[in-house]
């Protein structure tokens, strides 16, 4: 402990040289901006592209920061994987930004890890994830599967959320969807769900009809247990997926529907009036009254020229993401990557949903969760809460070969996935 | 004094059950309904419930259904289209503001259990029947000795039958062997896949050899008719598969297979036809009177068709044209544009998913026996997709456009020397392939989202299946959609949707080594050229 403060001392009072050699020519300081403006992807990442703007306008407008100007470097990796390490590369080496706001899915977050780690970068990532990784160069201020997945289930299985007995997993073929059910499968069994009473099932990405699989669920939930669906089906397949549920006449008092990747904008693009009272987990809700977040939401829609606009989760991470990292470059008063992670440890951003976001030093946050249940307006109205925060575990110990793993990447241990401290 | 007095009240409250409770007891347990918290509303629904008011029922329904609410000064109300009502005094009432109460599943639930409960005594036929179903659906023994009571006034035999059945289903674990024998005669030839799962349970620690006896028959039926019924189901389910990938795959069978022009922009044709489908509807919710709502996608039809065929004239006047006979350039050219108009929907409509609503007459479906529904919007689009495909046949056959076009495709050069106008006759076939493309768009804009890469799930399949059916015909597009719709239906519950949608690439692939021109090949001068 007490070397790690003087680590720290040590790193900040090198640091703060810095800027005078390294900086004192420029009256900028650059951001990355590393989110799909095409295909696929763009969908959802706009919007976040379009969060980082409104942020680094909002910053120019109260004097910058260390007295210089922020400048959001927008770059389109287009929804295309390999483009992504690219984009990431050129935002490095050629516009020499001080941090990256960037990614959605996993794979593009894999795809730029070694570009980070390489080249010694701080990306800031605002999607929750399946979790299983902490790397020195990324901030997850996304939900691990512990902040999201896991409290859903409980919710599910107490007396409010309907005393549910049998699971039905469904999910879109990728590594979120696999990873976050292994961990939901061994969770459940280890409450003593019986195997058969957990149906798994995936799709692929964009899979439209769903005729068969939502059949499938009436059939299973008809053995006369409490059945409820977990759905990590990822973008536009929900959209044919709840108008199925719909029309096959599948009620929320039935069989409920929980979903990890569905918010106010994914409602906001389907006719919600028949989804009333299928739920979502998230870290945070548009509907939550809160002084913070309706100045939040009334800031976006002015920014956007949108009355109409919602907010979003991500959003909201973004939004912490970006706060905590200006709130340590103050501080640490130079934007240097390594002066800045250390200043990141334990620095505090108001939650837009009431109570305080910390950043741990496993690079993932503490932040409290919410149930909600569709409304027919198409916002999510919250029907249960953590009384408290709670801190993200970047490896599940439902999974035997993660429970062995620690992050921390404060003296003695200094690794994102060890079994024991590096320094001892 | 004062305490006798209550204690002779509440006496009295709790020794007769009252059809009408007097008012101010009433309004006082409806007010309750906007308690706190969940549990505190789950109790008020309840103890509403146990008035055993008529009035109860149908504001534990605008519970459930989140149409229950309270105006600026505190009153409860049903919401009901626009209108409020007073649940004490059923008068309607003018007020400025609205809040629905906020209710859960659980709580939902409750109150529409004890809703059905109370609607067993309904006079209204149909109210009595629809309670009847919901406490059948719910399956819970709460309301068995309602059931009972309810069961020696009814009079109406469906109904009668039906309480039967939930009673029976109810006396399956009952102790009394006898009882147990009676309900399984009584269910006999019943479908509902919940009492088979009570029969298994049954039968898993069942002693009495007659009991064992009639459960093992009955077991044996049902899992013969929910055969049946899967049977029926995963064809229903294929033709409708089937009939989504003809839709999107007329308009290319036109462009590719009669015109020979490798149009990768076809999916964005669809896409656009969506969108508008979305715009015709916005001007639907906008301009017109709510009750038209239910007809936008009829306007749409026409408005799409306009519009894609417009793009399609302009897209083969502008590039293709300079293009023919060199497929590999076409395929870049219309690939690049497809980015282009994706693009450009993007900036006009921004990235995000575009709401588009079932009409009322597309939403829900026929519950048919053993969990089969067969849902509107599908079965709409199966005949509606026929039709495309009829008409598209007759404009082909019988009008003098569908002969020049036929003889085009045949032989340029002798049509063009017999005064066929050969440029006019692409584009407006261009045109024909591009507007059935759009309402094509329109269509699955009912079934799946309306956002810029719509068109992309459907361009591969679209090609599969062209190529499959067996380029330039038309008939072979209709059989080869549909087989493989009914190919990857079937094979779904076996193999999985993600295998399953790889052995039916496999299985296309090895088809079309063996036929590589497809199911229906077309033979001729222009083929063998």
């Amino acid at each position: 402990m007490k070397f790690n403060r003087i680590l720290g001392a040590g790193l900040f009072a090198t640091a703060s040289l810095l800027p005078m050699f390294a900086q004192a020519a420029d009256d900028t300081i650059k951001v990355g901006v590393l989110h799909s403006l095409s295909g696929t992807m763009a969908i959802s990442e706009t919007t976040l592209k379009d969060t980082v703007l409104m942020m680094v306008d909002d910053i120019n407008k109260k004097g910058g920061l260390l007295g210089k100007k922020v400048e959001a470097v927008v770059v389109d990796p287009a929804s295309n994987w390999p483009l992504f390490a690219e984009k990431a590369q050129e935002l490095l080496e050629k516009e020499k930004v001080a941090a990256v706001f960037g990614c959605w899915t996993s794979v593009s977050r894999k795809s730029v890890l070694p570009v980070f780690e390489k080249m010694n970068g701080l990306l800031f990532y605002p999607v929750q994830y399946e979790g299983e990784e902490s790397s020195r160069n990324v901030f997850y201020t996304g939900a691990a599967p512990n902040q999201q997945a896991i409290p859903a289930v409980d919710y599910l299985m107490s007396k409010d959320g309907g005393d549910v007995k049998r699971w039905v997993l469904a999910g879109t073929d990728y590594v979120y969807p696999r990873t976050t059910n292994k961990i939901l499968e061994a969770y459940l069994k280890s409450k003593g769900v019986k195997a058969e009473d957990i149906m798994i099932n995936y799709t692929p990405f964009g899979h439209s009809d769903w005729q068969t699989i939502v059949a499938d669920i009436k059939k299973f939930g008809a053995a006369g247990k409490k059945t409820a669906v977990v759905s990590t089906i990822n973008g536009d397949a929900n959209v044919p997926f709840y108008k199925e549920l719909a029309n096959q006449g599948i009620k929320a008092d039935q069989i409920p529907v929980v979903a990890f990747s569905v918010g106010e904008e994914e409602l906001a693009g389907i006719d919600t009036k028949n989804l009333v009272g299928h739920l979502a987990a998230w870290n945070y809700f548009q509907s939550v009254k809160n002084p913070e977040n309706d100045a939040f939401i009334k800031q976006w829609q002015t920014f956007i020229k949108n009355p109409k606009r919602v907010t979003n989760d991500p959003m909201e991470a973004t939004y912490i993401g970006f706060k905590m990292w200006t709130q340590a470059v103050s501080q640490a008063g130079t934007t240097n990557v390594d002066a800045v992670r250390q200043a990141l440890y334990g620095q505090k951003v108001k939650n837009l949903t009431g109570g305080v976001a910390v950043m741990n030093t496993n690079h993932h946050l503490s932040k409290p969760v919410f149930i909600g249940e569709i409304q027919a307006n198409g916002q999510l109205q919250t029907v249960w809460k953590t009384k408290d925060v709670i801190k993200a575990d970047a490896w599940s110990p439902y999974i035997p070969e993660s429970a062995k793993l620690t992050a921390d990447w404060t003296y003695p241990w200094v690794c994102g996935n060890c079994t024991e401290p590096k320094f001892k | 004094m004062k305490m006798l007095k209550l204690v002779l009240a509440l006496l009295a409250l709790l020794s007769v059950v009252p059809a009408y409770a007097d008012d101010d007891d009433f309004a006082l347990r409806v007010k309750a309904l906007n308690g706190e918290s969940y549990s505190d509303k789950i109790a008020a629904a309840e103890a509403l419930a146990a008035l055993g008011d008529g009035r109860a029922a149908p504001v534990l329904e605008a519970l459930a259904d989140g149409r229950l609410g309270y105006g600026p000064d505190g009153s409860i109300l049903i919401e009901d289209n626009g209108a409020y009502t007073d649940p004490v005094s059923g008068q309607v009432v003018q007020v400025a503001a609205f809040d629905a109460i906020t209710v859960n599943n659980r709580l939902r639930g409750v109150a529409r259990g004890a809703a059905a409960r109370l609607a067993l005594f309904s006079p209204d036929v149909e109210a009595r029947r629809a309670a009847m179903e919901s406490i059948m659906a719910s399956g819970s023994d709460d309301a068995a000795d309602m059931v009972r009571t309810a069961q020696a006034k009814e009079t109406d035999p469906a109904i009668k039958a039906l309480m039967a059945a939930t009673l029976a289903n109810l006396d399956l674990t009952s102790n009394d062997p006898a009882r147990r024998l009676a309900a399984i005669n009584t269910l006999g030839d019943s479908n509902d896949p919940q009492i088979r799962s009570r029969l298994q349970d049954l039968l898993a620690s069942e002693t009495d050899p007659a009991v064992r006896q009639a459960a093992d028959k009955m077991l044996s039926g049902m899992d013969f008719r929910l055969g049946l019924i899967g049977f029926s189901a995963n064809l229903f389910q294929g033709l409708s598969l089937g009939s989504v990938l003809l839709l999107a795959a007329i308009g290319l069978a036109v462009t590719f297979g009669v015109m020979g022009v490798i149009n990768m922009a076809h999916g964005e044709m669809i896409m656009l036809g969506a969108y508008t489908a979305y715009a015709v509807q916005q001007f639907f919710r906008a301009v017109l009177p709510p009750d038209l709502i239910d007809f936008y996608l009829v306007a749409a039809l026409p408005a799409a068709f306009a519009v894609t065929a417009l793009v399609g004239i302009a897209l083969e006047r502008g590039v293709i044209r300079f293009l023919y006979g060199r497929p590999l350039e076409t395929m870049l050219a219309t690939w690049g544009i497809s980015l282009m108009l994706q693009q450009v929907v993007r900036q006009i409509f921004g990235a995000t998913n575009m709401e588009v609503a079932n009409p009322a007459w597309m939403t829900g479906g026929w519950e048919l026996a053993g969990g089969f529904t067969l849902t509107y919007n599908r079965v709409v689009i199966i005949f509606f997709c026929l039709a495309v495909l009829g008409g598209l046949a007759a404009l082909l056959r019988y009008s003098s456009f569908g002969l020049s076009m036929r003889a085009v495709t045949q032989n340029r050069p002798m049509a063009s020397a017999m005064g066929i106008p050969t440029g006019r006759v692409d584009a407006l076939t261009f045109g024909l392939g591009s507007g059935i493309a759009g309402i094509a768009g329109v269509a699955l804009s009912q079934i799946g989202n309306v956002s810029p890469n719509l068109g992309q799930g459907y361009i591969v399949d679209s090609f599969m299946v062209v190529v499959f059916g067996g380029v330039g015909s038309l008939w072979g597009t209709l059989v080869g959609a549909l087989s493989l719709g009914l190919v990857n239906k079937f094979l779904e519950p076996y193999a999985g949707a993600m295998l399953g949608k790889i052995l039916v690439l496999v299985f296309i692939i090895l088809f079309i080594q063996k036929r590589p021109r497809g199911l229906f090949a077309l033979k001729g001068r222009s083929v063998e050229s």
